[in-house]
């Protein structure tokens, strides 16, 4: 392939196969990691990210990712973060939610207000059982932007990908 | 002092109050008082520490004296440290650092309010990132000053304690100065007395759910945001600084 042929699009599917290094089922492109691909000439390409957590510790990692991937393809990438618009779990994609559930981590759902104390949960299924009958553990979990949650059905503790908006 | 001295002082102190805050609530790393309390203090610190590296690197990029986040963080002394005193209080028991979480997450979602429509774009940006965090931040401290102040005799006595004994670093989150003034001319800078009220409404309304209240009256301390400090800091910077100071530019 020569790099006249190259388009973005090219590059967000190569940007498929790197991983979140804590959530290794989603790409960073299923996480909503990945903003924009530009390309600045010829073979030169700038790759915007925003990172999901301020002290998010796998962006280092996944910055290194997306340079080694693109590197293989013969592609010099300069990866640039960015702040604003601030991320949330919003962009996480169809198919990244899809496989979230499918790898045992609920995903996200549209919560109540934070600033309301004490207020009545919606319920995250249970994503083994699909139960709904599920209860917070903690809303800190074994990564920033995840709670801790147990089924009270199933009895299974799961993991679940907390909403940020 | 210059408009650019003072957006450097500026990000530097808030920069500093996540550093010193994040640094303390990471000393109960491997001790909290449950297991899911000590993930989410330790979450806590990751998001403060997170944020800290942010106003660094910003701050490094005002000055433009060739220092990075790390020389801020890291190779100062500790008259240079421009935190609040509130932030640097030693952890006590769990109530005590939950007091001094609610007292400052309570402020901070306020200024970052605000900072979100600073006329600087990179302040902006921080806020706008930040606040999502710190909103979890706060009802999580403010769950938890409800459930032990209203909780047993033993956990309400102790809370009520840290209330009382932590007050007196309050009006101190307000402080303002020169660096102050010429920002918020700008439009870059909060005002931190146009919420003052709003914050001791939010505080009142929390402690007062959990049948604690704060003194009447209590002698308010300073000193923090000109670089002098409670006995505590220096202890800690001890800790903070031992691997840079040893091993001078070490990295991993």
């Amino acid at each position: 392939m020569t790099t006249q042929e190259l388009q973005s699009q090219d590059l967000w599917n190569f940007l498929e196969d790197v991983k979140d290094p804590e959530v290794p089922v989603l790409s960073v492109v299923d996480l909503g990691v990945v903003r924009e691909i530009e390309n600045i000439e010829n073979n030169s390409w700038l790759i915007t990210i925003t990172p999901t957590y301020s002290g998010c510790p796998a962006m280092q990692v996944i910055e290194e990712g997306i340079k080694e991937r693109l590197e293989q393809e013969g592609i010099r990438a300069q990866v640039k973060t960015v702040l604003s618009p601030a991320w949330t779990t919003d962009w996480l994609s169809e198919n990244g939610r899809r496989k979230l559930k499918e790898y045992g981590i609920a995903p996200p759902v549209n919560e109540v207000d934070k600033s309301v104390l004490f207020a009545e949960q919606t319920p995250v299924p249970c994503p083994s059982c699909n139960s709904t009958n599920t209860r917070m553990v903690s809303q800190f979990g074994s990564t920033a932007c995840k709670a801790h949650y147990t089924c009270n059905d199933c009895l299974e503790p799961f993991d679940y990908f907390k909403c940020l908006k | 002092m210059t408009k650019q001295e003072a957006l450097f002082e500026y990000v530097l102190r808030k920069a500093d109050d996540t550093l010193i805050l994040g640094h303390r609530l990471s000393e109960w790393c491997g001790h909290g008082p449950v297991l899911e309390e000590d993930i989410a203090l330790t979450n806590l610190a990751l998001d403060l520490i997170g944020q800290a590296t942010e106003l660094y690197q910003y701050a490094a990029e005002v000055e433009n004296k060739g220092r990075n986040e790390d020389d801020l963080a890291f190779l100062r002394l500790e008259r240079e440290y421009k935190n609040v005193l509130l932030v640097e209080q030693t952890n006590g028991d769990f109530g005590k650092t939950i007091v001094r979480q609610f007292l400052f997450d309570h402020f901070q979602s306020l200024l970052y309010e605000r900072l979100m429509n600073s006329a600087d774009e990179q302040i902006a940006a921080i806020a706008e990132k930040s606040i999502k965090e710190v909103k979890y931040h706060l009802k999580h401290s403010s769950e938890w000053v409800i459930r032990l102040g209203d909780g047993t005799e033993e956990s309400h006595n102790r809370v009520q304690e840290s209330v009382t004994d932590l007050s007196r670093y309050i009006e101190e989150l307000f402080y303002q100065d020169e660096v102050d003034e010429i920002l918020i001319k700008e439009g870059i800078a909060a005002d931190t007395a146009s919420f003052k009220e709003e914050y001791y409404n939010n505080i009142n309304a929390v402690l007062s759910e959990a049948t604690l209240s704060l003194p009447e009256k209590m002698w308010q301390l300073d000193g923090g945001r000109k670089g002098v400090h409670s006995e505590h800091l220096g202890f800690l910077l001890a800790e903070l600084q031992y691997m840079q100071r040893t091993y001078p530019g070490m990295e991993w």
